[in-house]
This record gives C-alpha cells, sequence and structure tokens, in this order.
C-alpha cells in the first residue's frame, strides 16, 4: 500500500482514498510543479471556493452552456457542472499521452484505409472479416473510395483512464464525431477568470490554439486544386444536444454553421445558400451522424441532411471529417483488436494500452464473462454514452441474472472488461472537498500531420463513488493542465 | 486550378457572404425586439392615462393595433385592463404576446449565436428566459409600469450591445433593415388606431382629457418631449400626426425608418452587390416621395386611414421582397423551420 502523502489546509478532511490521486495519492513525491498547485490549493478555505464555484455557475448559466440529455426532454437548458479544482497532468505524463494518442490515429486510419480498399489486415486473418464487413457501421459507399491524403479521422477522442497504480489505459476510441472540446477551452477560460490566484506564474499549456488548428487540418484535407477552401460546420440544428458545441467551434474557426438546409448539390459540387446566392463549399466539419447525411444514399427520412452529398463526396468535391464508415473503427468489438491492429500496420508496441477485453462473439469471452460476470463491466457494443452497461460490483442479483440472458441471446453484442480501479481528483462536493473518479478525453486533430490538444476533457462522476462519468448521467468536467516542465 | 462553377464567380473577391438563413434571422430578431419595446411603451401608456377616467376605456384600442380582435374576443368578454394585459404579456398561446415574441427572438438568437457577439446573446439568454418565466403575479397593476420600464429597458441595452458589438457587414445592415421596417410598420398603426382618440369629441373640447390623450399618443412613441421641443405650442392633431409621419429628426417617425431603410438597401446593392435590390429600393422610394409630398393635411383630407394602410401593404410587400431575393424557399422537403415567423409577419 502506499502511504498518503500529508494533507492539509483545504485537504485537512479529504478522506485519502484508496486509489491514485494525481494531486494526494501518487504512490511518490509528486514534482515540485504539482507539489506548488497542491499547497497553492490548500490555502483556499472552502467558504472561499464555495464562493468562487457559485460564480462560476452564475457565469455558465448566463452564457447558456447548456447540454440536453436524451432521458431528460424538460431540462433542454441544464447546465453542465463544473468542477472549480483542476486535474494537473506533468510534462513527462503529457508526454506519454500524446505519443500513444498520435500512434493510436495513425493505426486507424491505416486501418481505415485498408477495409475499404485491399482489406489485407482481414485477409491475413488479424481481425475476423465478419466483425468488420458485417458491422453496421461499415459502409459500402466508401469501398475504394480515396480520401484526402488518407484521412478519415480527422478529429478523434481517445478515452482514457487511469488505474490504481496511474498507468492510462484506453477505455475506448471515439472516431465519429467526438464531442465535449468546447468544454475544455470554455473550462479553461472559466478557471483562468475565476483561480487566477491558483494558476498564476504556472506554466500551464495554453488550449486556445485548437479553432485554428482544426480549421487549418480541415482546409489541408479539401479536395486538391482549392485555393482558399471554403470551410463549414454542418450541424443538426438548435433542438441538438451539442448545438451550443457546434456554435462554439464554428466561432472559434470563423466558419459559418450550416445545417442541411443550407447546404444543395448541383452538378456534383456542394453549395451554400447565401444572400448572394450559392457559393461553393470544399470541406466540410459534420457533427451529423452519417446515417442523416445524405437521403438519397442513407436514411431517406432524414430532413437533416443534403441530397447529393455522397455523390460530390464520391466524386472528390468536397472533403467530409470525419469520413463515413469511421464507426468500424470505434466499434467496441473492434477496440479489442486495436493492439494487435497497431502492431499489424506500425510494427510498434501500443504506447497506450487497453483495458483487458473480453469478446463475447469469441467462445473463451463468453464463458469468462459469464462466470466473472459479477466482477465485470459488461458493454453492449454499439451504445455510446454509457447507456445500457452493467457494472457487475455494484448490479443486484437481478439484474445480473437479466444480463446473463441477454449474453446468452446476443453474446456478439457484448465485451467485457474487469472494473478498473479509476483514479481520483480532489472534487468540490456538497460536505467538502471528497475524490471523485475521473477520466480522460484528449482530442487529436489530423490534417497533414496528428496534433493533440494539451490536456484534454476531463469528466468527473459527481456521486461518491460512481464510475459514469458520463455527462447524461451526471457527470461533470475539470479543467484539465498540463504543466509544460 | 480552380473548380468549374455552374454559379458566377462573387463579384467582390474575399468577400464572405452571409448565409440566407442567418440574414433572415437576424432581421426578425431585430423585428421582434423593436416590437416587444413598443408593445411595452403602448401598454404602459395606456395604464397611466386610462386609470384617471374609466379604469377599462382604452384597452381596446392596443387590441386593435395589433389586429387581434378574433383572437382576443374568442377567450374574453370585453377588454379590461386585467384581460389585456394578461394577454399581451404572458398569454403564451398569443403569438403577439411578449411572452410569445420573447420566445421567438430568443429561436432567432440561437440560431444566431455563430454569428452575434456573446455580449449580445448572454443579455438575450438572460432577458428572454426573465420573460418567459412571467406569470401572473408579475403583471398586476401594481407592478405594470416597472414591468414595463424593465421590458423597454431590456430592449434597449439589447440595442445598445449590438450597436456596440455587432460586425459591421452584412449582417448589421439586415438588423438595422428589419428594426426599421417594424418601426414604420409600428408607427403607421399607432396613428391608425389612436388618431380618432386625437380628435375632439363634443363634450370634451379643450378639457384636460384631450390634451392627456393627446400627451399619451406622443408618448407611446416616446414622442412627448422631441415633440415640445419642436413645436412648443402646436399640440394639434394634425401636427401630431405630421410630427410622427414626416418629422426627419425624430429616430421613431416613419420618414427616419423609411430613409434608414433605403440607405440599407443601397449599401447591400453597392458595397455588396448584392443582386435583386433595385425593385425593392424603388418601393421604398416610391413611399418616401408620397410622404415627402404631401402634407400632413392633405394626407387627413384624403383619409389617414386608407394612406396608414397603403403604407402597412407596401411595407409588407417589401418585406416579402427581401424574403424572395435573400432567401428563397427552397423547394424541396427542407423547406421547414421559417412558419412561425410569417405567421406572425402580418
Amino acid at each position: 500500500m502506499k502511504t498518503a502523502v500529508q494533507a492539509a489546509g483545504l485537504f485537512a478532511t479529504y478522506d485519502i482514498p484508496d486509489y491514485f490521486c494525481e494531486l494526494l495519492n501518487r504512490g511518490d513525491s509528486p514534482p515540485p510543479d504539482l507539489q506548488r498547485v497542491r499547497d497553492r490549493l490548500a490555502r483556499f478555505d472552502l467558504a472561499e471556493l464555495r464562493r468562487r464555484a457559485a460564480a462560476v455557475e452564475a457565469q455558465f448559466y448566463r452564457l447558456g452552456i447548456t447540454f440536453t440529455v436524451y432521458s431528460d426532454r424538460e431540462a433542454i437548458d441544464r447546465v453542465l457542472p463544473f468542477d472549480v479544482i483542476p486535474r494537473v497532468l506533468t510534462a513527462a505524463e503529457w508526454d506519454h499521452v500524446e505519443r500513444g494518442v498520435q500512434q493510436r490515429v495513425r493505426a486507424i486510419n491505416l486501418f481505415l484505409h485498408d477495409i475499404y480498399h485491399d482489406r489485407h489486415i482481414l485477409n491475413d486473418g488479424v481481425v475476423p472479416r465478419d466483425l468488420v464487413l458485417g458491422n453496421a457501421n461499415y459502409c459500402q459507399a466508401m469501398v475504394g473510395l480515396d480520401v484526402p491524403g488518407g484521412v478519415y479521422v480527422h478529429i478523434n477522442g481517445t478515452d482514457l483512464v487511469r488505474d490504481r497504480d496511474g498507468r492510462f489505459l484506453v477505455l475506448e476510441d471515439n472516431a465519429r464525431t467526438p464531442s465535449g472540446v468546447s468544454y475544455v477551452l470554455e473550462d479553461r477560460q472559466m478557471m483562468l477568470r475565476l483561480m487566477p490566484d491558483l494558476a498564476r506564474g504556472l506554466n500551464i499549456r495554453p488550449v486556445d490554439e485548437y479553432g485554428p488548428r482544426l480549421h487549418r487540418a480541415l482546409a489541408e484535407v479539401a479536395p486538391a486544386g482549392v485555393d482558399n477552401p471554403q470551410v463549414v460546420l454542418l450541424s443538426p440544428g438548435i433542438y441538438n444536444a451539442a448545438y451550443f458545441e457546434h456554435v462554439f467551434l464554428a466561432r472559434e474557426m470563423g466558419i459559418p454553421l450550416v445545417e442541411g438546409r443550407d447546404l444543395m448539390v448541383e452538378d456534383g459540387r456542394v453549395y451554400m445558400r447565401t444572400v448572394a446566392g450559392p457559393r461553393p463549399v470544399h470541406s466540410i466539419y459534420r457533427r451529423l451522424n452519417d446515417d442523416f447525411l445524405d437521403p438519397l444514399v442513407f436514411n431517406p427520412d432524414s430532413m437533416l441532411g443534403v441530397p447529393g452529398l455522397v455523390d460530390a463526396y464520391r466524386q472528390g468535391n468536397v472533403t467530409l471529417a470525419n469520413a463515413i464508415g469511421t464507426g468500424v473503427a470505434d466499434d467496441k468489438a473492434v477496440y479489442a483488436y486495436m493492439p494487435r491492429i497497431i502492431r499489424y500496420y506500425l510494427d510498434e508496441e501500443p504506447i497506450l494500452t487497453n483495458v483487458e477485453t473480453h469478446i463475447c462473439a469469441e467462445r473463451e469471452g463468453l464463458e469468462y464473462t459469464l462466470a466473472n460476470i459479477e466482477r465485470l463491466v459488461v458493454k453492449p457494443v454499439g451504445e455510446s454514452g454509457g447507456y445500457g452497461l452493467l457494472i457487475g460490483p455494484h448490479a443486484t442479483q437481478a439484474e445480473l441474472d437479466e444480463f446473463r440472458a441477454l449474453l446468452r441471446a446476443n453474446p456478439a453484442n457484448y465485451i467485457s472488461q474487469p472494473v478498473i480501479s479509476l483514479s481520483v481528483s480532489p472534487t468540490l462536493c456538497p460536505a467538502g472537498v471528497e475524490a471523485r473518479h475521473v477520466d480522460l478525453r484528449p482530442f487529436a486533430v489530423t490534417g497533414r500531420d496528428t496534433w493533440v490538444l494539451p490536456g484534454g476533457l476531463s469528466r468527473v462522476a459527481l456521486r461518491k463513488g460512481s464510475l459514469v462519468v458520463n455527462s447524461s448521467q451526471g457527470g461533470g468536467s475539470k479543467d484539465t493542465w498540463v504543466l509544460a516542465s | 486550378m480552380t473548380q468549374a462553377s455552374v454559379f458566377p464567380a462573387p463579384v467582390v473577391p474575399g468577400l464572405r457572404n452571409l448565409l440566407s438563413r442567418y440574414a433572415e434571422s437576424t432581421m426578425w430578431l431585430a423585428r421582434y425586439m423593436e416590437r416587444i419595446e413598443n408593445l411595452a411603451r403602448l401598454i404602459e401608456v395606456t395604464s397611466t392615462s386610462v386609470s384617471a377616467t374609466n379604469m377599462d376605456a382604452g384597452w381596446d384600442s392596443v387590441i386593435r393595433i395589433n389586429a387581434d380582435e378574433g383572437l382576443f374576443f374568442q377567450h374574453h368578454e370585453t377588454a379590461t385592463e386585467r384581460s389585456v394585459v394578461a394577454f399581451y404579456i404572458i398569454d403564451a398561446n398569443n403569438p403577439d404576446s411578449i411572452v410569445s415574441m420573447a420566445r421567438y427572438a430568443r429561436e432567432n438568437a440561437r440560431v444566431l449565436r455563430p454569428l452575434i457577439s456573446t455580449e449580445m446573446w448572454m443579455h438575450l439568454n438572460v432577458f428572454t428566459r426573465w420573460v418567459m418565466e412571467l406569470g401572473p403575479n408579475d403583471v398586476g397593476a401594481g407592478y405594470l409600469s416597472s414591468l414595463c420600464t424593465r421590458l423597454k429597458q431590456d430592449c434597449q441595452t439589447h440595442f445598445g450591445i449590438t450597436e456596440g458589438t455587432l460586425y459591421r457587414d452584412q449582417a448589421w445592415l439586415f438588423y438595422i433593415l428589419g428594426k426599421n421596417l417594424e418601426r414604420a410598420d409600428q408607427i403607421t398603426r399607432l396613428i391608425d388606431i389612436k388618431y380618432h382618440t386625437l380628435l375632439p369629441s363634443e363634450v370634451g373640447i379643450g378639457s384636460d382629457i384631450d390634451m392627456s390623450q393627446w400627451t399619451s399618443v406622443l408618448r407611446s412613441a416616446a414622442a412627448y418631449h422631441a415633440f415640445r421641443r419642436v413645436l412648443p405650442e402646436g399640440m394639434t392633431p394634425a401636427n401630431i400626426v405630421g410630427f410622427l409621419l414626416k418629422n426627419d429628426g425624430f429616430p421613431r417617425s416613419l420618414s427616419t425608418s423609411l430613409r434608414s431603410v433605403y440607405s440599407v438597401l443601397g449599401s447591400l446593392a453597392g458595397e455588396y452587390r448584392l443582386r435583386h435590390c433595385a425593385p425593392i429600393i424603388e418601393r421604398v422610394e416610391e413611399l418616401r416621395v408620397t410622404l415627402a409630398e404631401q402634407t400632413v393635411e392633405d394626407i387627413i383630407m384624403r383619409g389617414l386611414h386608407e394612406y396608414m394602410d397603403w403604407i402597412q401593404r407596401e411595407l409588407r410587400q417589401i418585406q416579402n421582397e427581401i424574403a424572395h431575393a435573400f432567401w428563397p424557399p427552397v423547394l424541396s422537403i427542407h423547406s421547414t423551420g421559417t412558419g412561425r415567423m410569417e405567421q406572425v409577419q402580418n
């Protein structure tokens, strides 16, 4: 067992948890910079911290940073909780994460190119053919299509957790339309405004480059031969849960936010409707799922998409970011093969390892899962947002039985993983500063090369003991500081 | 190498053109905020000017100004202060109520969030939420005046923030266009409905009541002090109507609003080389000419109501032509979304 470091001041009543805590329980003495953050935080008194937290809430309310929760239709304008105590990463920790994410994105793009072209990885038997070609997200319209620069996943979010030893593990990849980056930028602004005395003099890596970097990447992958490409962000509109983020990113990039009805396809080219008539569009950052993009090719009932868009895309007249059909790469079953995929294409060992994963489509995986279900997290492979999963140790007997039946009925729909003792971070709670579980989603932007936003979204499970950090289920966010040295 | 296009290249190279949907929302945001301010003004003035005599007299004119007789009398027997105030401030089923307009303004503001300043959004966010939460207890007689004052001030704050922070490109021009079309419409409605109250009745010639009716009409257009400065002795019905229609210095007169509409359309056609402006400019110019060439006495003699009616029809036509030129309907399954705004576009 590690020895807990001496706590004081704000942390006097902090119950040092039996988990890895970046600030208070690292298993070694913290680097000097981290020590400084901790000492400064310790000098705050609880009432002062609460006063500032209240000011944050008022600010966010006024700004209308909102998040629609699917199961709670009434709460259209719910404020996303923000914790005023930052989550801090050292330069060395970040270097490791950054290299790991870049490696993973490289492998994912090579994998997608391969499965939509020669399918070497399937022919060599590294990944089961059915898993890829029979995947609901595998898109026939992408077969044989060359995308600019071979980039399929321009924006990628990698969900990381830290285990009891502080080791970073990949929980899942988000290679379709990962969201949450706006909170990273907003949280930072809010943090510097409300806790300037905490940040002063520390060398914290900035995050405000995200907009220009993303814009540059999207311009880099525009169809060849276009000078000064027009980039737009395609949103489902004001009633979408992530509309705030779409607005935020469009503003940060200085590009128009368009809806499907603002775009039209004529002669295989995409135009937007302006007061001066139709104007060409070359690169589309789409925040619309594949199914809704083009009613002529996918869901014919979609009112959100643009008829003819896929045809224009296939003709190479417009770039979509991310490409269509990238969902195969972030499928929870394909995830299990990611270490092998990295080795196959890059001939390197994965820098970031996966959480140990049992594939229930395979006989051994299913048997292991059924035999150990009370110790495992069982996840449906198609869902996102923490819906429909079972956390064995927290489940009732009836829930365990129900999941056993579900597993037997449709094993290919599930994977299972051991419960990870997620790391914690001190968090302002009703009863004082307490330990709460956190994860980390770094965002990688890929144009000609891959850039990773320093830090990323730290989500925190605000309910005591909870492991579910999703914003749709009571999660909040923290500012993530990456120290430059 | 550049891509071949079935559409002509932009006339002004490098110019970033405004999305049609943004232009439409900008215009309507301005119109709704202007309309809320005018209605708050009218309610406040009505409540203070009628309270001296009969509590409920004068409220029916608020209904007639907004042409809401049909909807109102479906649900109410008579136009009392209580029923009219509730109908125009907190009745969500009335598309012309302040709470409904706040909701439309909010929806337009949400559409425009990528475009407008953060300050504009923050203020609109707080303001519209506040309005949408108003209840029966907030509109009682004792609170009405301060409520209307706050509504008015919030609209003015909005205009101030917009003036100080909105980037000056086409969006700004469409905003000014919407604001001034709305003002022009509102002033002609006010004159049309209120003119009869300016005329001396048989019993009350020269009495105090007449004077207070006249000042209240001026006050509902925020014109009282300006009028006094220009015509300290000339408080006659014709002078009041003339001032509200033709005074070039008064910010809410019809002539001032039309001048602004004219110059904005000129900028859209000139600086931004937008096509389709010419016929609209011509229509506005004709309105201005008929206004300038007639004295107010001529107008009254030929029929004030008919003239106001004609101007309102022309203003509607201008709005429709602007819509047709800059956000033409999309002829496909994708034409959705604007029904509500057009519905209240009287």
